[in-house]
Parts: C-alpha cells; sequence; structure tokens
C-alpha cells in the first residue's frame, strides 16, 4: 500500500463551481482507477510567487491518497498535463513520517495556534454584537470583547448583570482590569437600553472612568 | 597581582561567544519537512530566496538534503520564488 500526495494549482479565472469540478474531477478518476481518497485539501486562493500563464494568483487543492500500485500516477499526470484547467501540479510519495505528519496536521496537533485562533473567532461570531458597549462610561473596546465572550452583548443584560458579576468577568480577563470598577454600568445601561441618552451624558459627565465622584 | 574578581571590564568578555550551533530537526524531533508551509521553509533562504548554506543553518546532512528537496517543491509549485529580491 502506497500513498500519494497530489498537489495542483487551478486557474483562478474560471467560475466558483468550475473550480470545484476541476478539483472534483480528478477525485473520481483516482476513485475509478481503484484509489482509496485519505483527504482533500481546499488550500484556497493564494498568490503565487512568480507569475505563471500570466497569472498571478491560484486556487491550490491537495488530494491524498492510497493505491496497492503506482500505476494510476502516470495516468493522473497525463491527465492533469492536458488539462488548461491545472496551472501546476505535483506528486510525491509519502513516506511513513510524511503520513504521520499529515495525519497529525489534520487532527490539529500541529500548527495548534492557527486553529486555536479560528475556533476563538468562530466563538465570536457566534456572539453577535447588539449594541455598542463602549458607549457606557468605563467600557472600552478590550472590556466590551471581555463583556461580549462572557455572553453579555447588549445594554439590557449589562442593566441586568449586577456589579458583583460584572468583576468576576473582568477578574477572569486578568489582573490588568482590576482596576476597573464595574459599578455604575448597569445604571448607566438601563439608560442606553431605554435610549435616554440625554440623562446618561449627564450622568457620564459626572462620572469619571466609570466611577462615581466621591465629594 | 590583581585577582580575576578585581579586574573590571570596559565590556561583557563573554560578548563574541558564539553559541553552538545545532539541527532543529535533530533537536525537536521534526521528521517531515512539508513543502507547503513556506513560512518555515523561508528560515532557509537568504534574502534573494537562495538555500542558505549548512554552516550557517547547522542542519545536519541528512536534513539538508530534506530541505533542498522540500525547497525545490514548493518553488515547483509556486509558493516560493526561484528567484527575487527581498524575500526577507
Amino acid at each position: 500500500m502506497r500513498q500519494y500526495e497530489v498537489t495542483f494549482v487551478v486557474d483562478p479565472v474560471l467560475s466558483g463551481d468550475e473550480i470545484k469540478t476541476a478539483a472534483k474531477s480528478y477525485e473520481d478518476l483516482l476513485k475509478n482507477e481503484g484509489c482509496s481518497m485519505v483527504a482533500t485539501d481546499d488550500l484556497g486562493l493564494k498568490s503565487l510567487a512568480y507569475p505563471i500563464n500570466k497569472r498571478n494568483s491560484g486556487i491550490y487543492f491537495t488530494h491524498e491518497f492510497t493505491t496497492e500500485t503506482g500505476a494510476v500516477v502516470p495516468k493522473l499526470e497525463l491527465a492533469m498535463k492536458r488539462d488548461e484547467r491545472i496551472m501546476r501540479f505535483l506528486t510525491i510519495k509519502l513516506d511513513k513520517h510524511g503520513v504521520k505528519y499529515n495525519d497529525d496536521k489534520r487532527s490539529g496537533k500541529i500548527g495548534k495556534k492557527a486553529t486555536h485562533v479560528s475556533k476563538l473567532e468562530k466563538d465570536a461570531e457566534k456572539l453577535v454584537i447588539k449594541d455598542d458597549l463602549t458607549r457606557l462610561e468605563g467600557i472600552g473596546p478590550k472590556i466590551a470583547q471581555l463583556l461580549i465572550t462572557a455572553g453579555i452583548n447588549s445594554y439590557e443584560k449589562v442593566s441586568q448583570a449586577d456589579s458583583d458579576k460584572l468583576k468576576d468577568i473582568l477578574a477572569k480577563g486578568g489582573s490588568a482590569y482590576l482596576a476597573h470598577d464595574p459599578g455604575s454600568w448597569p445604571e448607566q445601561a438601563k439608560m442606553a437600553a431605554n435610549k435616554n441618552w440625554e440623562s446618561l451624558d449627564a450622568l457620564q459627565e459626572k462620572l469619571r472612568g466609570g466611577k462615581s465622584e466621591e465629594e | 597581582m590583581a585577582s580575576r574578581d578585581e579586574i573590571k571590564f570596559l565590556s561583557n568578555p563573554n560578548l563574541g561567544s558564539q553559541r553552538k550551533k545545532y539541527c532543529r530537526f535533530k533537536k525537536f524531533g521534526i521528521r517531515h519537512i512539508d513543502y507547503k508551509d513556506p513560512d518555515f521553509l523561508v528560515q532557509f533562504l537568504n534574502a534573494q530566496g537562495k538555500l542558505l548554506p549548512r554552516r550557517i543553518t547547522g542542519n545536519s546532512l541528512k536534513y539538508q538534503k530534506k530541505v533542498a528537496i522540500a525547497i525545490k517543491r514548493a518553488r515547483h509549485l509556486a509558493i516560493l520564488p526561484y528567484v527575487t529580491d527581498l524575500l526577507k
């Protein structure tokens, strides 16, 4: 059993469907030849390091497959050579380390950082920002982000949360946020939720950094 | 005669003593070099996109050959340039 990996660059001028069918056609070709697909990877549109056929970018695909003999490889390469949609291709035989590397990469053991960041971004997408929390005195962009990740994404929710709960959220964000006093935030948020901007402005005049002036 | 402790140096006498180079593949157990990862491979190239010699990178012969193959594969797929200026 031999494992191969074919990477090819598809012409970006084609429409999205045509690109997908181009990638799919080689998957079908491999399957028809009795190969079992291990993985197909769409690496997306990348800019080329040097122009090929007057194109400056290309869409990269990787197909990984196992086959009993290497007989399919010349057929695959001939088909790609004749195909005008394919700008470049490269077939390599993977050794045991290469197979392990690709498995690890798919299961997220390699390049952990990248997947971690994308997961965070996904979480951020889930929590839709309903109101601009930075409108409240004492809340900056960073604290707003903290509150949103804690599930508080609207003025209404801030107004319902008591100051102890807000303090907890800030403490979890790190020691840098301990200096902030969320005492007045629910009150401010209540005004903002009722769209009572004038009294909010009047209140914020009195507040310095979210704290009520003690005089 | 003043003992060594009493001598005051104008600069740190340990400056300029180079740390021994090592093969990062052996040290960190990297067995496979991915030709699709330009950010990693660019460490073994100079600003013109040429391969750096082993005496600079410290790679062992076994892995220098693998690096060279991976970079040549990446060049073929236009992931890395053949020739350029100001790569880094």
